[in-house]
């Protein structure tokens, strides 16, 4: 009796802990997510005036290169790492990572963008982009990724 | 980095390549550390942005571009094109930045 009320006990208790995470996953996972789209978007629109380009040629008289990059670990939130866990059981799309890498790249390009700016840059030329995820271990088997965004500013 | 150009670029715009040196690289491999190990923990079940982590990369990153540097400067070259970056996850907890150009001189 004693000891299948501790295990009762023992289990309740884990149970609470997982659903308070999986709460607070869910209330600052949006609130951060929500924070960080409206950012991207006020941002980007200051930086507007830099276009960026994949191709390798600069435009016509534009000269003096410069080297710039931006990079950023970004990680998912507790709430949505277990939708998507049980989403990999039955297949398809899943949405919840989808917009972690779409702010993971926006936010790289823009840290790229904001450095050609201090520089007084007008354009970036063969702008490369590179996933990474890092430091992936067992127990947060996919959690975060990087993402670094490299190319040549002119101006 | 100072007088030495690095571009990923195949050419530097309004100069001509007088000479090719050879494939320069870098590479570091880091391991991540417990303080931010913790905040990661924390910022796993939020989500958002791991600082201390894109300071690391951005740190190691360097570190490689620097290494680069190092062997196109030994060469004498005075810019490094094409230049390319790689990363991959080595073992649990260590991941491996590779930075790589190609040296030459330009006039």
């Amino acid at each position: 009796m004693y000891t299948a009320q501790r295990l009762w006990l023992a289990s309740m208790a884990s149970l609470f802990v997982f659903l308070f995470l999986l709460a607070l996953g869910y209330f600052f996972g949006r609130m951060n997510e929500a924070r960080h789209f409206q950012s991207l978007e006020r941002r980007e629109a200051d930086l507007a005036d830099i276009t960026v380009s994949n191709t390798k040629q600069i435009p016509q008289g534009m000269s003096d290169c410069q080297f710039v990059s931006g990079n950023v670990v970004i990680s998912i939130d507790y709430f949505k790492r277990l939708l998507a866990g049980i989403r990999t059981l039955f297949g398809g799309r899943i949405n919840a990572y989808a917009t972690l890498v779409e702010r993971a790249r926006r936010e790289a390009v823009l840290r790229m963008k904001e450095q050609a700016s201090d520089n007084n840059m007008r354009h970036i030329s063969n702008l490369r982009l590179e996933t990474a995820s890092v430091f992936k271990n067992a127990k947060t088997n996919i959690g975060s990724l990087e993402v670094y965004a490299y190319g040549t500013a002119v101006k | 980095m100072p007088d030495i150009e690095i571009t990923n670029l195949e050419t530097l715009p309004g100069r001509s390549i007088t000479k090719h040196l050879g494939m320069v690289q870098g590479n570091t491999v880091r391991a991540k550390h417990v303080g931010r190990d913790i905040m990661a923990g924390f910022k796993n079940i939020v989500g958002g942005e791991l600082r201390g982590y894109t300071e690391l990369l951005t740190e190691s990153r360097d570190e490689s571009v620097n290494r680069m540097v190092e062997e196109a400067r030994a060469l004498g070259a005075n810019a490094i094109l094409n230049v390319r970056f790689s990363t991959s996850s080595v073992s649990a907890g260590a991941s491996e930045l590779y930075v790589y150009g190609t040296a030459v001189v330009v006039s």
